[in-house]
């Protein structure tokens, strides 16, 4: 009787899967036998190149007014509410999608918030708000979240079209220069401690700071 | 005879009667040319009156117009954007004027801490103005005018 013939000994999943990845390390740490370093380093590159494409793409699309209202809680209640305002339909016609509002420009911070989403993404596939009525009860909270969001970064969103530098207050209605000089360029108040309610409907505003 | 004389002729008349209040348009004002059967295209929207200065009232008990526009403020069981700006206790920032005290006042004539719910819809009685010239001409007076003319309640 060989060795050959005795069964192989019984090896554990975990003992398994170690033993894969110290052999994928021998690998990955011995230079290549085969393939010449410009190959490698190329293909490399163009791996790199296909990578980041990919992932920009994917990023992108996911942060398109189609995108958003491709789930009915954002098309029927929120989308809905921003047809109305001037932030969809206005005098020369330039308007606002919904992430240049709601999702930060900046990389790192856009990242973040994508990662929160995935929040977003479980609550569609569990139903958090898929009728109205679960919208509208919990509607003050993610009205605050937005507004917490705005308060922390000094209304950015609002200032990537809305500059106080290039506002030119003459041309405002006395009330609206009045205010702006007031509160906006003494830095005393941010764009949403106002504006608050500007392109979707409010949530019950009892005890929201300014309001009765 | 005569009857079925008197059938045709009240048949012709209104035959008459209908096709010419279809071809002559009566001269109005607020219609203009447009035949009555017909909808005249609608006048251009006016921009509102926006200078957020008081006009005077036209008597005692008229409800002050709103100066500035309101395009797009909230007032339902949610929230009432108006008293964002014109609540007692937002008066010192806003330098807006205070919502009268008759506001507070219930029904029974009790005062309430706040805007009582029967006021809280302020362009029931509210309204901005737009800029534009009224297609119908007023000869209301005020009742200052009235008083310091000659005769009393005179020539109108």
């Amino acid at each position: 009787m060989s060795t050959l013939d005795r069964p192989p000994p019984k090896v554990g999943m975990i003992k398994r899967a170690w033993n894969f990845i110290l052999e994928l390390w021998d690998v990955l740490i011995r230079p290549s036998s085969v393939f010449g370093l410009g190959v490698l380093v190329l293909g490399g590159f163009v791996a790199g190149v296909i990578f980041w494409g990919a992932f920009n793409t994917a990023l992108e699309v996911t942060n398109t007014e189609k995108f958003c209202t491709s789930c009915h809680e954002m098309r029927d209640n929120v989308f809905a509410e921003l047809k109305s305002t001037i932030h969809f339909t206005n005098r020369s016609g330039v308007r606002a999608s919904c992430p240049d509002c709601h999702v930060p420009h900046n990389w790192t911070d856009k990242i973040a918030r994508k990662m929160q989403a995935s929040n977003e993404v479980w609550g569609h596939l569990f139903g958090y708000i898929d009728t109205r009525e679960k919208f509208v009860d919990k509607r003050l909270e993610l009205a605050l979240h937005e507004w917490a969001r705005f308060k922390a970064n000094d209304s950015l969103e609002c200032r990537n079209c809305h500059s106080a530098e290039s506002m030119d207050i003459t041309k405002q209605s006395p009330r609206a220069s009045d205010a702006h000089q007031r509160f906006l360029f003494t830095g005393e108040k941010t764009c949403i401690d106002c504006h608050k309610g500007i392109a979707h409907r409010l949530p019950d505003m009892r005890g929201v700071p300014g309001w009765q | 005879m005569t009857r079925k004389l008197a059938f045709l002729l009240l048949a012709a008349a209104l035959a008459a009667g209908t096709s010419s209040l279809l071809a002559d348009p009566l001269a109005s004002a607020l219609r203009g040319p447009t035949p009555l059967n017909d909808e005249g295209p609608a006048p251009p929207m006016t921009p509102t009156r926006n200078t957020a200065e008081r006009e005077p009232r036209n008597y005692p008990e008229q409800p002050p117009v709103i100066p500035h526009s309101i395009d797009g403020y909230q007032i339902d069981i949610n929230g009432n954007k108006c008293l964002s700006c014109h609540a007692r206790a937002r008066t010192a920032e806003s330098q807006a004027p205070m919502v009268s005290i008759t506001h507070f006042m219930d029904r029974d004539g009790q005062f309430l801490a706040s805007v009582s719910p029967r006021r809280f819809f302020c362009t029931e009685c509210h309204v901005p103005q737009s800029v534009s010239n009224p297609p119908v001409s007023n000869d209301f007076v005020d009742i200052d005018t009235m008083l310091s003319r000659a005769a009393p309640g005179g020539r109108r």
